[in-house]
């Protein structure tokens, strides 16, 4: 793992001095810290974050990526031709891409808590969930990108892929689902609803942070059985542990494509 | 038996004179889907020589160099270097310098951290040549980070990197594109100095005045197949052309469906 670290050191300094990272953790601080100074309390300025959280990462997480993988492959070329294998290669690319990036959004988004609210804020109630759920939604949509800009040879076509993921997990699905309550409303759905966010990280994202606060009340019944089901520890446990296959999935698949990829 | 000459490598290390690496590429075969871009590719360099390859656009050079690196999986056919298979085990590419034709580095890293990450990914015990990051009065710009840093000078930094561990086998795309005379003089110098070392050299380039000059043996590929190997001089006196730019020309022109 000596060349993954290496790779990953290279990677993770190269990504924190490019200007779009530091403008990522920056759009994150002014926004965060604007709506403390507007907004008011902890719990609402968590709420108001959720969406820009959930829309914001994994478009930045996805299509950065993207491109900064079809920007870097001459680059990794030139370190497969190293005596080295592929698998340290992908595990410190990838960790070279994520790390940076949940770094700018953990920063962005932290220390206007820490500043406003104190250390307190980042242990206890909302906030480390909202940040949890940042960084996990990091780590599923930078594989992601690995998966597509493994999958395309070309640049445009990757960067539309990169996209349509985005577009299909953060809007497209949650409007099949309300689609779907909606045709099915005299039906008992709290529980298949449970089984449709488990498919999709975004979704699992939002509950995770809202069945926190008392925005859950706000969606009655099925807000309580949601909080019932995910409100409790071994419930939030649950919900990032499926976050987390969620990024165990497209990494299997972004290592199945580098491995057998021909370059 | 004699024992091998031994000279004086820059840095210090003593290589035998003849430490160059045999490779021999036996009915390699390569699809890109319908494709069959390499069609049985045989051939063997041998050390102490620069070869050549030519070939028309779309021959399958890129696909057969890449396949020597490990970039490219052949779908059959077999690559050795000094008898041993190229396959899945990477170690074996540490005898192998590339330079490829368009360097890209990171653009936020300087010269000094690209060729500290290349250098801790061969391990602390790859002995170095930097012969050419004085010769191209590299040093200098080593510093700053490689957005800052001219064509030319990654270029520069490019042949470098090739160079840097001592490669028994040297692979080079298009070497001098994109340097100045004097930079594109002290590269082929470095040829010629790493040839007489008995370095075995594969040198892959359209401007065929450079070939004529380095290489003394040749490979044209037309179509996944290898059409001419042996030495530049026999295809320039079996042709009776003048130059070796007519008589690949001729024989890319015989070659054509």
């Amino acid at each position: 793992m000596r060349a993954a670290r290496k790779v990953l050191a290279w990677e993770v300094r190269n990504l924190v001095r490019s200007r779009w990272v530091i403008g990522y953790g920056l759009l994150f601080g002014v926004l965060t810290d604007a709506l403390f100074r507007f907004g008011g309390a902890g719990d609402r300025v968590v709420v108001s974050l959720l969406n820009l959280v959930l829309l914001a990462v994994p478009l930045v997480s996805a299509v950065f990526g993207t491109l900064y993988l079809y920007t870097a492959r001459e680059f990794v070329e030139l370190l497969l031709v190293q005596p080295v294998g592929r698998r340290p290669l992908f595990a410190g690319l990838y960790a070279g891409l994520v790390l940076p990036l949940a770094g700018a959004f953990l920063l962005g988004t932290g220390i206007p808590f820490l500043a406003h609210l104190g250390p307190a804020a980042l242990v206890h109630g909302a906030a480390p969930l909202l940040l949890l759920t940042g960084v996990l939604l990091t780590l599923v949509f930078g594989a992601v990108a690995f998966v597509v800009a493994i999958r395309f040879e070309d640049r445009a076509k990757g960067l539309g892929a990169a996209l349509l993921a985005w577009l299909a997990a953060a809007i497209l699905y949650d409007g099949v689902v309300l689609l779907a309550t909606v045709l099915f409303a005299r039906w008992p759905l709290e529980r298949p609803l449970l089984v449709l966010m488990a498919l999709n990280p975004v979704d699992l994202g939002r509950v995770l942070v809202l069945v926190q606060i008392d925005a859950a009340a706000l969606l009655g019944y099925t807000g309580a059985v949601f909080r019932r089901t995910l409100g409790g520890p071994w419930g939030t446990a649950a919900a990032a542990g499926l976050l987390l296959v969620w990024v165990a999935g497209p990494l299997a698949l972004g290592w199945r494509g580098f491995r057998r990829k021909d370059f | 038996m004699t024992a091998p000459v031994l000279r004086l490598e820059p840095g210090g290390a003593a290589t035998p004179a003849h430490a160059g690496a045999r490779l021999e590429v036996a009915g390699l075969r390569k699809r890109f889907g319908r494709l069959e871009v390499l069609q049985g590719v045989d051939l063997a360099l041998v050390p102490g020589r620069v070869t050549a390859l030519v070939g028309p656009n779309g021959a399958g050079k890129s696909t057969l160099v890449k396949s020597v690196l490990g970039l490219v999986r052949p779908d059959g056919g077999v690559i050795r270097l000094d008898g041993v298979p190229l396959g899945e085990d990477p170690r074996p590419r540490g005898a192998i310098g590339y330079m490829p034709q368009l360097p890209r580095f990171p653009e936020n890293l300087t010269g000094t951290e690209v060729l500290a990450l290349l250098r801790g990914l061969r391990g602390a015990a790859a002995a170095t040549d930097e012969t050419l990051l004085d010769r191209f009065r590299l040093r200098d710009q080593l510093g700053k980070p490689v957005r800052a840093l001219s064509g030319g000078t990654r270029q520069k930094l490019n042949a470098a990197i090739a160079f840097l561990f001592q490669p028994r086998l040297l692979i080079l795309d298009e070497p001098t594109a994109g340097l100045d005379p004097a930079a594109s003089a002290v590269l082929k110098d470095r040829i010629r100095e790493l040839q007489g070392r008995g370095r075995t050299i594969l040198l892959s380039s359209h401007v065929m005045s450079e070939l004529e000059d380095l290489a003394q043996d040749l490979v044209v590929l037309i179509e996944g197949r290898v059409r001419y190997h042996g030495p530049v001089r026999d295809l320039v006196q079996r042709t009776g052309l003048h130059g070796l730019e007519r008589a690949v020309a001729a024989l890319l022109e015989a070659g054509r469906p």
